[in-house]
């Protein structure tokens, strides 16, 4: 079983990264949302460096979910994602391996860019390992959900505008928590409580939405 | 003696079943919101602090209630379709979710309505109000979600399997939000500071609550009818049923 998992994984990213331009594409779109905000609310210094954490964040959550609509459609179109509904592999497992070489394509970029522009908004120096690091307890958690939103969705008409109005409320939780931690941190008050809770939030959504979204899946395929 | 509990699990027998309970259910939601709203208006003293505004809670606490309450029952009948493979229990979950998404909008329009004149302010992100919103969103997902899907079969279910995640995703939100509110701000504005009631008061605000209960019923009952006949169109009853109405 393991092995089919790492087939799995190997496969997306293989395929990832003979298009890399759609990996890119989440990338830079994720910058420019972030770099527009300065724009949009001034430049000043202290202003920026307040909104920082939730800006990257908000930035994140919309950058991960312009990604989520590729996690299951072009095996849907090919036939892959039939042969692994009816493969010996639990279905579950299938989609666990599946969400995490899609968080490896599309949220590991956005952590460890952060940090750059976290830089940008003049946030101080030892606030920026804390982002990166709720980024990286917190993307996972959004690809997780997210697997269900793409897996219910797939292959329904306006299914990027669908896809956004089902799964951004539930990302609710993962934004308050995660923009949570850089903002106590900056306030002497330390992101662990936030960070614990982003992890835990994690372990929940790991246990739990493959599941629901291998169910999904085998709504959407029957 | 044994029950006959599946009788009524299948459209064609519930559906005049259905009928009949949606015309007394909507006569007694006319009866308990007409005595609520008398006393709301008429019975209930003026409140010491905040004068005749406060009146809007015999329609804003009530539908507080029952928005958050039919997102359960919602769930509830979608759970029962996913697991048992029931028509009836799709039918029922997405004949619930638009009434749900009304009282949660009256929800949040009355709230707003009420806090200008006492908070100063149409709009606080108040933990209450803010998860009321996200509650919005979820109704609105459902609805969505359904309206996007042409085989009613497969909206059913897919419904189900968002309204049971959105289940488990309510308390975290609401405990999420609550916990950032408190965070950020004090609880300078509070629902729960109120003082305590006369008890006139409260009379009025729990038979709303059973009008707007019933009148959810009869709704949702008949919004089932007519999802009923949609989706049943091929078959004889409704043949017979559209030959005896005509």
């Amino acid at each position: 079983m393991l092995a089919a998992l790492r087939c799995v994984i190997h496969r997306d990213l293989l395929l990832a990264a003979r298009r890399s331009s759609d990996v890119l594409t989440v990338l830079l779109f994720f910058v420019i949302v972030v770099s527009l905000f300065p724009l949009g609310v001034g430049p000043d210094p202290a202003l920026l460096r307040t909104i920082a954490p939730g800006v990257i964040w908000v930035a994140a959550l919309l950058a991960s979910m312009l990604a989520l609509q590729r996690m299951f459609a072009s095996d849907h179109a090919d036939g892959t994602l039939e042969q692994m509904l009816l493969g010996a592999t639990p279905l579950g497992m299938t989609v666990a391996a599946k969400v995490f070489a899609h968080w490896v394509i599309s949220g590991l970029p956005l952590v460890l860019i952060s940090p750059v522009l976290a830089l940008q908004f003049d946030l101080p120096q030892e606030l920026l390992g804390v982002l990166a690091l709720s980024l990286a307890l917190g993307t996972p958690v959004l690809s997780l959900i997210g697997a269900i939103g793409a897996a219910l969705t797939l292959g329904l008409r306006g299914g990027g505008a669908l896809l956004s109005l089902l799964v951004l409320p539930l990302y609710v939780p993962v934004l308050i928590i995660g923009a949570g931690a850089a903002e106590a941190a900056a306030s002497s008050l330390g992101g662990q409580a936030q960070l614990l809770l982003l992890g835990g939030l994690l372990v929940f959504a790991a246990a739990f939405a493959p599941w629901a979204a291998a169910v999904a899946l085998r709504i959407s395929v029957e | 003696m044994s029950i006959k509990w599946f009788k009524y699990s299948s459209p064609q027998s519930f559906f005049p079943l259905a009928g009949k309970l949606a015309l007394w259910f909507g006569a007694l939601a006319l009866v308990a919101c007409g005595v609520g709203l008398y006393i709301g208006f008429f019975v209930a003293p003026t409140d010491a602090q905040q004068g005749e505004a406060y009146r809007i809670i015999f329609i804003h606490v009530p539908a507080a209630w029952m928005s958050m309450f039919l997102y359960l029952v919602m769930a509830f009948w979608a759970g029962l379709g996913l697991a048992f493979n029931t028509r009836l229990s799709g039918m029922m979950a997405s004949a619930i979710a638009p009434t749900g998404a009304l009282f949660t909008f009256l929800a949040l329009w009355t709230g707003s309505l009420w806090g200008k004149p006492t908070w100063g302010t149409w709009w606080v992100w108040d933990a209450r109000l803010t998860s009321e919103l996200i509650l919005l969103f979820l109704y609105f997902g459902f609805m969505a979600l359904q309206a996007a899907i042409d085989d009613p079969r497969r909206a059913d279910k897919a419904g189900a399997v968002l309204a049971l995640v959105g289940v488990v995703n309510i308390p975290i939100i609401y405990f999420s939000v609550k916990w950032w509110n408190t965070l950020h701000q004090g609880a300078s504005v509070s629902l729960t500071q109120a003082p305590t009631m006369a008890a006139t008061m409260l009379t009025g605000m729990v038979v709303m609550a059973f009008g707007f209960w019933f009148y959810s019923i009869a709704a949702a009952l008949m919004r089932a009818r007519c999802i009923m006949l949609e989706r049943e169109r091929a078959s004889e009853w409704v043949a017979d049923y559209g030959r005896g109405s005509a």
